[in-house]
C-alpha cells in the first residue's frame, strides 16, 4: 500500500521575529506560527498521490509541545497520521542533530509501515539552510531530488519514480528507485481546500509524542546541543552604510534631479556603463 | 610538519565552469593568508586547493590554478558527465577523508546547495549556509584560528557568526557575487593530481532522462552589470514595462523585490535580496522599493546604486548612493529621456 512520509517543520509568521540575546535562539512564544510553506505544498502533493493510488500519508515534526497544531493542520490538509518528536533533550540541534533524529524516526516508521516517498519542503523560511532534506537522506541512504516541482510518475510494482526538479539552468527529468526523498518548490502542488470529513477529524486529532523514552531509540551524543557541531558564535546587527545624497524631486523638478543622480554616476565612473547600454 | 588545507568545491556543468567557484578561490586565499603567521610559527604549510568533478574537464583544472589554487585534485570519468547527488557527494566526502581539509567552501547555487548539505552529512561535520562574512579568527580556547562564518539570520535583522569548534572540515556555503572576482593571472604555476574515480554508474541511484531548457525565461540576474528593481511602489504590474523600456536601454536586466514574486508579477528567477538572488551589478537601480532589510543583504555591495521613492524615508535611501524622491512614473521617463540625449551627445 502506498505510504507517504512529509517532514514538516513548524516557523514564525512575518518578520516580526525576536532573538533571544542570552542564547542566540529564536524565542517562539508569542509568534503567529505556521506550518512552513514549502512543506505546506509537499503535502499538497503526497495528499494528491494518495487519493489516486490508495494509501495513506503519515507528518513528522519535531519540536515542543505547540507543534501540536501544525500536526493538527497536516490532518486537516489529509494526513492520516502525524508523530511529533518533543523532548527538551532536541532543543537546541542544528541541522546535522535535526537530520540524525528525523532519520532514526522515519527508518523506525519505515519498519513499521515501509515508505515509498519521503517528502520535504526546499527550506524552511526561518533558516533558509535547505540543509536537512540531503543530510536525511544521506543518513537513510536514499537517493535525493532536490528542487522538485512535478511529479511525473509513481510506479510502486516497478519501486521507480519520474521527478522533475528545476534548477538555474534547465529543469531535469530524474528517474529514481523508490524509496526516494524529494525537496518541494511550491509549484509542486496547490494546496487545496479541506474536505470536511478532514476538517472535523483533525479538530480532534492528538498526534503521537515521540520522546527519548520511545518508541524510537536515539543516541544522546547525536541530538541536540550535544549533537550539533556548529554553535552560534556571537549575534550583531548588520554594519550601518553610509546613506548616499538624497535629492527631493517635488523640491527641484523631476529634470533636476534627474540631471544630478546621472551627474553623481558619471562622477563615480559608470557613465561608460550608462552609456554602453544597447541602443 | 601538516599541511593545512582551504579547499574549495570547483562547480561546473556541461564544462562550463560557474564562477562562484572563482570567487571562492579568491575567499580561500584569503582565509589562507591569515593563518600564514601562526602556520609558519608551527612550521606547518598553508594551501588552496581546488576539488573538480567532470568529464573532459582538465582545461577548467588549469583554469583554477589561474585563479589561485596551488593545486586541484581532479575526479575526470563519464558518471560525472552531469551532476548527480550521490556520486558527487560520496567522491568529495571520500578525498575529504583521505587529504582531511581544514575549510570546504561550495557555492549556494542549486547544485552546490543539493551537495553540501550530503556531504556535511557524511563527514558529520558542521555546514553553514549562505555565508556573507567569513575569517580566520582567534577563539578562547583554540590553538588555532578558527573559521568565522558569519550570515544574515531572520530576515537580514540579524548577523549570527557560527562556528565549528571540533569537527573538520568547517563547511560554508556562500552565494554567487557576495564576494569579489579574484584577479586571473595566467601565469601561475600549480599542480593537477588526477585522482582515482570509484563512483559507478550503478551507484548514482538516479539517472536524468532529459533536460528540459526554458524558452524565454532564462534571466541571468546574478551577473548582469545593470539592473533595473522594482518592488511595491510599481503599484501595477504594468509598471514593469517602464523597467524593461530602462533595463534595455541600459543594456540590463528587470529585478524585483519580493512582494512582486509573491504578488505572482514577475517570475522567482528576477528576486532579489536574501530568499532571492544576491547581485553586485554596476549600477543598480531601485523603483518604488522601500528597502526592507531582506532586499537590501541581496543587493548593498552594487557598485553604484540608484534608489526612486516617494517616500523621503524609505529605508533603501541609506544603501543607496544617490537617492531621488518622488515619483517613479516621472522619474524614469524623465531618465529615460536624459540617457538618451547622452549617448546622442557622444554619438
Amino acid at each position: 500500500m502506498f505510504h507517504a512520509l512529509v517532514a514538516v517543520k513548524q516557523v514564525p509568521d512575518t518578520t516580526n521575529i525576536r532573538i533571544d540575546p542570552d542564547t542566540g535562539n529564536l524565542v517562539r512564544e508569542g509568534v503567529p506560527a505556521i506550518m512552513n510553506p514549502y512543506d505546506a505544498h509537499a503535502l499538497a502533493e503526497a495528499v494528491r498521490w494518495k487519493r489516486q493510488l490508495g494509501g495513506k500519508v503519515t507528518v513528522v515534526s519535531m519540536g515542543p509541545p505547540s507543534f501540536i497544531s501544525t500536526l493538527r493542520e497536516a490532518v486537516e490538509l489529509g494526513a492520516d497520521r502525524g508523530v511529533l518528536l518533543t523532548d527538551r533533550k532536541f532543543a537546541g540541534a542544528d541541522t546535522l542533530a535535526t537530520s540524525y533524529v528525523l532519520a532514526e524516526t522515519i527508518k523506525a516508521i519505515h519498519e513499521q509501515d515501509p515508505i515509498h516517498l519521503v517528502f520535504f519542503g526546499k527550506q524552511a523560511i526561518d533558516g533558509d539552510t535547505a540543509q536537512v532534506g540531503p543530510g536525511v537522506a544521506v543518513r537513510m541512504g536514499l537517493p535525493i531530488v532536490t528542487y522538485a516541482v512535478k511529479i511525473r510518475e509513481v510506479n510502486l510494482e516497478e519501486g521507480r519514480a519520474v521527478i522533475e526538479r528545476k534548477t538555474e539552468r534547465w529543469t531535469e527529468v530524474v528517474e529514481t528507485s523508490l524509496p526516494v526523498l524529494l525537496t518541494c518548490e511550491k509549484e509542486i502542488a496547490e494546496i487545496p481546500f479541506a474536505p470536511l470529513p478532514d476538517l472535523i477529524r483533525s479538530l480532534r486529532y492528538d498526534p503521537e509524542m515521540w520522546t527519548l523514552e520511545g518508541p524510537c531509540p536515539f543516541a544522546l551524543d547525536q541530538i541536540g546541543v550535544k549533537g550539533s557541531p556548529t554553535i552560534v558564535y556571537k549575534m550583531g546587527t548588520p554594519p550601518l552604510p553610509q546613506p548616499g545624497e538624497k535629492i527631493n524631486a517635488r523640491e527641484t523638478g523631476v529634470e533636476e534631479a534627474v540631471k544630478f543622480a546621472l551627474d553623481k554616476a558619471a562622477k563615480a565612473g559608470i557613465v561608460q556603463v550608462i552609456l554602453g547600454g544597447a541602443r | 610538519m601538516t599541511t593545512r588545507r582551504f579547499w574549495v568545491f570547483i562547480e561546473q556543468e556541461e564544462g562550463k565552469v560557474h564562477p562562484v567557484s572563482w570567487e571562492l578561490l579568491g575567499v580561500a586565499r584569503m582565509l589562507a593568508s591569515q593563518v600564514a603567521a601562526e602556520a609558519a610559527a608551527a612550521g606547518d604549510v598553508v594551501a588552496v586547493e581546488g576539488v573538480l568533478l567532470g568529464d573532459n574537464v582538465a582545461h577548467i583544472a588549469q583554469e583554477a590554478l589561474y585563479y589561485g589554487a596551488d593545486r586541484v585534485y581532479l575526479f575526470d570519468d563519464p558518471v560525472f558527465a552531469y551532476y548527480r547527488n550521490c556520486p558527487y557527494y560520496q567522491t568529495l566526502a571520500t578525498v575529504s577523508r583521505k587529504y582531511s581539509p581544514e575549510v570546504f567552501l561550495i557555492g549556494a547555487t542549486t547544485l552546490g546547495r543539493d551537495l553540501a548539505g550530503a556531504v556535511a552529512t557524511s563527514l558529520h561535520t558542521g555546514l553553514t549556509a549562505d555565508c556573507t562574512g567569513l575569517e580566520m579568527g582567534e577563539v578562547k580556547g583554540s590553538v588555532q584560528r578558527l573559521l568565522l562564518a558569519t550570515r544574515p539570520a531572520f530576515g537580514g535583522n540579524i548577523m549570527a557568526t557560527i562556528l565549528c569548534r571540533s569537527e573538520r572540515p568547517q563547511m560554508s556555503s556562500v552565494r554567487p557575487r557576495v564576494f569579489p572576482m579574484p584577479e586571473r593571472n595566467p601565469n601561475a604555476q600549480g599542480e593537477i593530481v588526477r585522482e582515482e574515480v570509484e563512483a559507478t554508474e550503478e551507484s548514482a541511484m538516479a539517472c536524468v532522462l532529459e533536460f528540459i531548457h526554458s524558452k524565454g525565461e532564462s534571466v541571468n540576474i546574478e551577473y548582469a552589470d545593470v539592473i533595473v528593481s522594482g518592488g511595491r511602489g510599481l503599484g501595477t504590474p504594468d509598471g514593469l514595462k517602464l523597467l524593461q523600456e530602462l533595463a534595455d536601454e541600459l543594456g540590463g536586466v528587470v529585478g524585483a523585490s519580493r512582494p512582486l514574486i509573491d504578488s505572482g508579477w514577475i517570475s522567482y528567477a528576477h528576486q532579489v535580496g536574501q530568499s532571492g538572488r544576491t547581485v553586485r551589478p554596476k549600477l543598480y537601480i531601485a523603483a518604488g522599493i522601500s528597502g526592507a532589510l531582506q532586499h537590501k543583504v541581496g543587493m548593498q555591495n552594487s557598485d553604484f546604486i540608484i534608489a526612486i521613492n516617494s517616500d523621503p524615508k524609505a529605508p533603501i535611501f541609506d544603501v543607496a548612493d544617490v537617492g531621488i524622491v518622488g515619483d517613479l512614473y516621472q522619474v524614469i521617463p524623465e531618465l529615460l529621456k536624459q540617457i538618451r540625449a547622452l549617448k546622442e551627445a557622444t554619438a
